[in-house]
């Protein structure tokens, strides 16, 4: 069911138990997901949880360390890195920014400029972009060469809340428009694309995945920002049902303690024995204030629990 | 007219500006000034073995200075210490080797100045058929690396995962500034190669739109430079090498004044006074 558009395709590109260590420390360990044409996977985990590190094994940038990612051969990628910053000594236009790693020809560039909104800034030197404005030009310069893969490592920071919602909307619009997969690395745990087909939640391992559901609707968002934003929006929650310690073992919220995350081993209360309790019970908390119900899938079960 | 060793001088002083217009917009782009000064404090290690093993002198620097680079490369990789350090370590032990090596060998007396500020009016007619002959061979090159080598200058892991090689860019840029010191060393000399390298290619910045224009208005400003300053020693009795950095550094400061600023310019400028990026 969740991956049903892609049931009899081979992934673009598939991560298995994929690792990477850096001067003896594990950044990230036991990675798997894969993407296929038309789908969109949402990385999702606090800061230095292994999202861009992961995202980055997948487009070969780094070496698994163990495991091993396996990519199309010939796979397109278009890139959107988190961090980027031109100095001010290279002259370079967003026009030319354009086609940077490859040729382009002006329609296409047009075309990718007018879609992410700022077509009026061709000509505008990317030093001197606001924070949002370059967040754009870097989403065209990754959509404008049609990839078949595109990696977009927080493409909303800086955009402001409604303009996130339209680059939302945009990459929903090129995914349905070309058919190309979406690796999408969220900053914000609470907000992901509605779009978006498998969630997963990284903290140094994969902690939770599954489809993002909207449950209900909040009468404070859909007089914030009408019900079409609503419609781009979905808040997801999650407890987590384990806590990291410092050593780097795994406390349960039965009182177990392990030395690492295994959604199998009886302690995650996804598993049978919990299920029910769970996904029939959940509440939102308060924190969220958002109105909007729903939560993510434990790792190991297979229906979501609708709120 | 002129005597034939001044339009010798001429010609090579601008083949070699033309050369080094490109990478010098690559210098200051990736931040590497420190990493020229390194390879051409280098070249002296370069000369001492040549004297020692009795190698083609060009060819000694080069191979010096691409071991130089590549060493960089490898200590880079394990990250122990910054880049900075490393060049600062690379760049004087290189230097003071060079100048033991020679204390040893009692039996060779050279021109230390010569090799420091080079000799451009002692140019040969083979000297200049190396000059544009090495020069269009690093331009050819410049040209065909041109996309991955400004696309990792950008962001090399982005450069990467779209499909362009970042890190072999980087060795041939290397490779390419060995050549170009080894050419280089003979005509401004070890200590101005920098110079020659940096201060065109900041002048040119200014009235650069885009980097393909930067590139060549760095050649067009070197050639000026050289020209200038040719010119200069000529009239005024004054050292040739440095006359040109000077002509140079002339030229660069004429781009800092107001005059005929567009407005793209100005606001530049006020963006990295407001302290934008």
């Amino acid at each position: 069911m969740l991956n049903f558009r892609n049931t009899d395709q081979t992934p673009l590109v598939s991560l298995n138990n994929a690792g990477i260590r850096r001067n003896g420390r594990w950044l990230v360990r036991g990675v798997e997901f894969s993407i296929s044409r038309g789908e969109i996977v949402t990385l999702i985990g606090p800061n230095g949880s292994g999202k861009s590190t992961t995202a980055k094994a997948a487009i070969g940038v780094l070496k698994p360390d163990e495991g091993w990612v396996e990519k199309l051969p010939g796979l397109k990628v278009g890139y959107v890195p988190q961090k980027l910053s031109i100095d001010w000594t290279l002259p370079l236009t967003v026009e030319r920014l354009m086609t940077l790693t490859g040729p382009l020809k002006g329609r296409e560039v047009e075309e990718a400029l007018h879609s992410t909104g700022i077509a009026h800034l061709a000509r505008a030197e990317v030093q001197h972009l606001s924070g949002g404005e370059f967040q754009r030009a870097l989403l065209a310069r990754a959509i404008a060469r049609k990839p078949d893969l595109l990696v977009l490592d927080e493409p909303v920071q800086g955009v402001d809340f409604s303009g996130e919602i339209a680059l939302y909307d945009l990459i929903k619009t090129i995914r349905n428009r070309t058919g190309c997969g979406i690796l999408l690395i969220s900053h914000d745990l609470h907000v992901v694309m509605a779009e978006t087909d498998t969630v997963i939640c990284l903290n140094g391992h994969v902690c939770c995945r599954g489809t993002p559901q909207v449950v209900s609707q909040s009468p404070e968002y859909l007089k914030l920002f009408g019900s079409r934003a609503a419609k781009s929006l979905a808040v997801y929650s999650h407890d987590h049902d384990h806590t990291h310690l410092p050593d780097g073992r795994v406390l349960h919220t039965d009182g177990s303690i392990t030395a690492h995350c295994h959604p199998d081993d009886g302690h995650h209360h996804g598993d049978q024995a919990h299920g029910e309790h769970d996904h029939g019970s959940h509440e939102h908390g308060p924190d969220c204030g958002c109105g909007y119900k729903s939560r993510l899938q434990g790792y190991d079960t297979k229906e979501s629990g609708r709120v | 007219m002129f005597d034939d060793f001044f339009t010798r001088a001429l010609i090579a002083g601008i083949g070699l500006a033309i050369t080094v217009g490109p990478l010098g917009c690559f210098v200051i782009w990736r931040r590497m000034a420190y990493f020229g000064d390194t390879m051409a404090h280098s070249a002296l290690l370069g000369v001492a073995l040549s004297l020692l093993l009795d190698l083609n002198l060009m060819l000694s620097v080069f191979i010096v200075a691409a071991a130089v680079s590549l060493l960089l490369l490898l200590l880079q990789k394990r990250g122990a210490l910054s880049t900075d350090a490393l060049l600062g370590i690379l760049s004087h032990s290189a230097l003071s080797i060079g100048l033991v090596m020679v204390a040893f060998m009692t039996w060779v007396r050279i021109d230390l100045v010569g090799f420091l500020f080079g000799d451009i009016l002692a140019v040969s007619e083979a000297d200049i058929d190396l000059v544009w002959g090495g020069g269009i061979l690093v331009l050819a090159a410049i040209v065909y690396l041109w996309r991955p080598l400004l696309a990792s200058t950008v962001n090399p892991e982005l450069a990467e995962a779209e499909g362009l090689q970042p890190e072999r860019a980087r060795l041939y840029f290397m490779l390419l500034m060995a050549l170009v010191i080894a050419i280089a060393m003979k005509i401004v000399g070890i200590l101005l190669i920098t110079s020659l390298l940096i201060i065109p290619a900041a002048t040119a910045r200014r009235f650069a739109t885009s980097p393909e224009i930067m590139a060549v208005l760095s050649s067009v400003i070197g050639a000026l430079a050289v020209t200038g300053g040719l010119f200069g020693s000529l009239h005024f009795d004054t050292p040739s090498g440095p006359s040109i950095v000077v002509a140079a550094m002339g030229l660069f400061v004429l781009s800092l004044l107001p005059f005929g600023r567009n407005k793209q310019a100005e606001t530049a400028i006020h963006s990295t006074h407001g302290g934008h990026h």
